[in-house]
């Protein structure tokens, strides 16, 4: 499609771009979720492509829009407790659990490294 | 069919336990009515499982506040229908349980219609999807195993398989029924859709479950009144809008030529028909694949394992028995979405794609302002751009290409928050259902479903006439006639 001349700049800015390993990487410790294969890089940079026709719309001028009822009142209610005490049901869905705690494996331990994890993009 | 008699039996002791303890009193005006939900709504003491592995045996410990509202009037729950996994397809062909068949594959309409291509091939081969995601709930109705069904609609998800299945799909207006219960795709979009035969059904069940939920902070106070809906006659007074760019590449001349014939019914009957427009439209679903990634993202990171759903053996540490647990828990459509999520809000990409994808959305939002301001009452669309595609083909393609050309008409709807309702309007040439769709001003669903109901009395849709499903081991069915509802 032809773009109107004044977008011509704001377009050759957006130029498709290859996602580095460092970002591939990046994302799978933010998401804990892992590419698998390279179909799932393959997926992010069709997404990603999708997604720049948005910069084909001019925007100037244009506020966020966060949500369809932002001209209404958020509904709020006094701070008292109308419910809980529901232990046994919540804890009813948890694996892992002791007395009344959910049980993790220990924390504060980062995921291994790329290089150490056992992850797709390694061969990358 | 040994499975319809279950059903069939199942919903007449239903009906019967729900009378008799209240012999003379109904509960409400749903009572002893079986009705379906879709399996992301939360049901106390019933599994819900958003057809992925990660919740496969969670036990809801509450109901979601539609499903309360809807046993409240008495309504018998016969079970959870089928979906795409956490909603996101627009096939119901991605959850863990497999595909949804669209009853109409076993239809007598269809059947004629459909040439085989050898005498060897399996007459079974080729069904047809009932789109999605919620699919099993549209194919629950049209299939007469329920009254009404419970679904969602994020992009178009209740009213695409409603169009396919050939019933009414109903959206409603973002903030009059509450979510709470129904598990999250969107926050912004998601709203319960509601799944009939008729439009006077969809009106009744409206009624029951609209309305400000103190749990859910995003349905408005306003006070809802349920209503009945007048026998209109007279249309004159209304004008319908017919949005140019509704008439997307790749839509069927047929759908083409029967949302022609539908406006010409309404201007010869009176009424206003003019041409507007919609200048967004087209970028309706790049800003809902944006904005759907991003809230994915946040909406799925809840599924750690750690307090319900499924949980990896792994343990070396918290980050990587999370990582395992969304590994094996996650199919890749879900997983590629909440990758793409990620990729949006990082920090770098946030403002070029997050925020820029919000300020399209307020654009998509005052395209339709300004239509009705203009003294536009209610817009007239195509729902789908085909009839049901065979099941072989649809999965040619994958989800994500799939959703971008589906949703491309029923999207722009959830953007703004508008209520749209689909009408079954005719059958395709294959013999399949064809849906037309009516997008209406926000919280006037009385309006919208006034002149819904009006066009549904004028097209007379085909009642589904079912054939006997053969089976290998029928002994059972030898005896019996074809079911046939004519």
């Amino acid at each position: 499609t032809c773009s109107p001349l004044p977008f011509f700049v704001r377009i050759c800015l957006f130029v498709q771009q290859k996602v580095t390993v460092e970002v591939l990487d990046h994302l799978e410790r933010l998401a804990l979720v892992d590419f698998r294969d390279s179909e799932g890089v393959e997926r992010l940079q069709k997404a990603i492509q999708f997604a720049d026709q948005l910069h084909e719309v001019n925007t100037d001028g244009v506020e966020p829009m966060d949500s369809v009822l932002e001209d209404r009142c958020l509904y709020l209610r006094e701070d008292d407790v109308t419910e809980g005490n529901c232990t046994k049901e919540l804890l009813q869905n948890a694996r892992e659990k002791v007395e009344e705690y959910f049980v993790a494996p220990p924390g504060n331990i980062p995921l291994p490294k790329l290089e150490e994890r056992e992850t797709f993009l390694q061969g990358s | 069919m040994k499975k319809t008699l279950y059903v069939a039996h199942f919903a007449l002791i239903a009906v019967v336990f729900a009378i008799i303890p209240n012999a003379g009193q109904p509960l409400g005006v749903l009572d002893g009515i079986p009705i379906a939900v879709k399996d992301n709504f939360s049901t106390a003491g019933i599994e819900t499982t958003c057809a992925s592995n990660m919740l496969k045996g969670y036990v809801s410990p509450y109901n979601a506040t539609v499903v309360q509202k809807l046993l409240d009037q008495g309504a018998v729950l016969l079970g959870k229908t089928n979906l795409d996994e956490f909603a996101m397809g627009s096939g119901s062909t991605d959850g863990v349980f497999g595909p949804v068949r669209n009853p109409w594959s076993y239809s007598r309409q269809y059947k004629e219609k459909s040439v085989p291509k050898s005498h060897s091939e399996d007459k079974d081969a080729n069904w047809v999807i009932t789109g999605g995601s919620s699919g099993g709930s549209a194919a629950a109705v049209s299939s007469f195993t329920c009254f009404a069904a419970l679904g969602s609609d994020t992009g178009g998800s209740t009213r695409n398989p409603a169009a396919h299945c050939g019933v009414v799909g109903l959206k409603p207006t973002y903030g009059l029924i509450s979510r709470h219960g129904l598990i999250p795709l969107v926050n912004s979009m998601d709203v319960p859709g509601i799944l009939t035969r008729c439009v006077d059904d969809a009106a009744v069940v409206l009624g029951s479950l609209a309305g400000h939920d103190p749990k859910d902070s995003t349905t408005i106070q306003d006070n809802f009144k349920p209503f009945e809906l007048p026998n209109l006659t007279d249309v004159s007074k209304f004008s319908i809008g017919i949005p140019k760019e509704y008439h997307a590449p790749g839509l069927s001349n047929e759908i083409l030529a029967l949302w022609s014939k539908a406006a010409d019914l309404f201007k010869n009957a009176g009424a206003k028909v003019i041409e507007v427009s919609l200048p967004h439209t087209r970028y309706s679903i790049v800003c809902y694949h944006v904005l759907c990634t991003a809230e994915v993202a946040s909406n799925m990171a809840r599924f750690d394992g750690l307090e319900y759903g499924h949980r990896s053996d792994m343990n070396k540490s918290t980050e990587s028995m999370y990582a395992a647990t969304r590994r094996e828990g996650f199919n890749d459509v879900v997983r590629g979405r909440i990758l793409s999520g990620n990729y949006f809000l990082l920090k770098q990409n946030y403002e070029n794609y997050f925020i820029k994808a919000q300020k399209v959305r307020r654009l998509i939002a005052n395209d339709f302002v300004k239509v009705f301001r203009s003294g536009v009452d209610i817009l007239l669309t195509p729902t789908t751009l085909n009839d049901a595609v065979p099941y072989m083909e649809f999965i040619k393609e994958d989800n994500r290409t799939r959703s971008t050309q589906d949703d491309i008409l029923t999207q722009a709807a959830n953007m703004a928050g508008l209520p749209a309702i689909n009408v079954p309007t005719a059958l395709s040439e294959r013999g399949l259902p064809v849906g037309l769709q009516f997008i209406g001003r926000s919280f006037q669903e009385k309006q919208l479903l006034t002149v819904a109901k009006w066009f549904e009395k004028q097209v007379k849709f085909p009642m589904i006439q079912l054939e006997e499903v053969k089976r290998h081991d029928h002994g059972v069915f030898q005896h019996q006639k074809s079911a046939s509802f004519s």
